[in-house]
């Protein structure tokens, strides 16, 4: 029996986001593709249980996340360098924030505990609801909140930012202020 | 008395070192501007990843799922 069409339709349009949210669990891009692909087999293989009508992207998402507890968490830290993460598949930097900026950024999301930095991005980037990020996580609606919650406060410690003002003007002042400071 | 008088400047580089260290060690409630920086550059992460939209691999993957699904359906 081929693939229905709107199955079909569905698991395409997903796969962009479902990358995204790979690389943030993975750090590694290679990796990533790798538990997206294996996401997609299992998926497609256990296609029955999906219900016609629910959220398709919600249910990828769950899935890949499972997996990636099952069987990708272990061996992160094994090959982890310490850079690269989401910084090796940008080819150009978002014009309107400062390199600098975006860098620390980043720093600072691969230092928060995995729970709030899942959290954090299944609900501020991939654009699901606090009942859906819960569903995904398996988890009460109330702790995705607090995750969340505690994954905004630390992200503002990690980058020493209290207010709007604390994110640089750009990145050649940011530049001069660090080379002639403390 | 004329504490209130002390010129800008004076004040002890170690006392304004504890106000700093002070207010970034209680990171309060986060203001929605900053919270709205954070989750702009964010997005902007995301996205990035997003906007190369979907690999060959995975169209490939599926066109090969789908053509075994029709042998096996014929």
């Amino acid at each position: 029996m081929p693939m229905d069409e709107s199955v079909r339709k569905a698991v395409l349009s997903a796969i962009p986001s479902l990358r995204a949210f790979a690389i943030s669990l993975c750090g590694n891009v290679d990796r990533a593709d790798d538990l997206v692909q294996e996401t997609l087999l299992r998926a497609l293989a256990n296609i029955d249980s999906f219900q016609p009508g629910t959220n398709m992207s919600a249910w990828l998402f769950t899935i890949l996340r499972n997996h990636f507890r099952s069987e990708y968490r272990k061996r992160r830290r094994e090959v982890e360098d310490g850079d690269g993460h989401y910084a090796e598949t940008l080819k150009s930097q978002p014009e309107q924030y400062g390199q600098v900026e975006f860098k620390e950024f980043k720093d600072a999301l691969n230092q928060l505990p995995q729970d709030q930095r899942e959290a954090l991005i299944l609900v501020g980037a991939s654009g699901f609801s606090y009942e859906e990020a819960a569903n995904i996580c398996g988890c009460a609606v109330g702790t995705i909140k607090s995750r969340v919650n505690r994954a905004r406060t630390r992200l503002a410690e990690l980058m020493h930012v209290n207010s709007a003002e604390d994110f640089g003007p750009d990145e050649t002042v940011r530049a001069v202020l660090a080379g002639g400071g403390e | 008395m004329n504490d209130e008088r002390k010129p800008v400047g004076q004040q002890k580089p170690m006392e304004a070192a504890a106000t700093r260290k002070k207010v970034n060690a209680k990171p309060a409630k986060l203001g929605r501007d900053v919270q709205a920086r954070l989750g702009q550059q964010l997005r902007a992460m995301y996205d990035e990843v997003v906007s190369q939209g979907v690999p060959d691999r995975f169209s490939d993957l599926l066109n090969r799922i789908d053509g075994n699904n029709s042998k096996e359906g014929q």
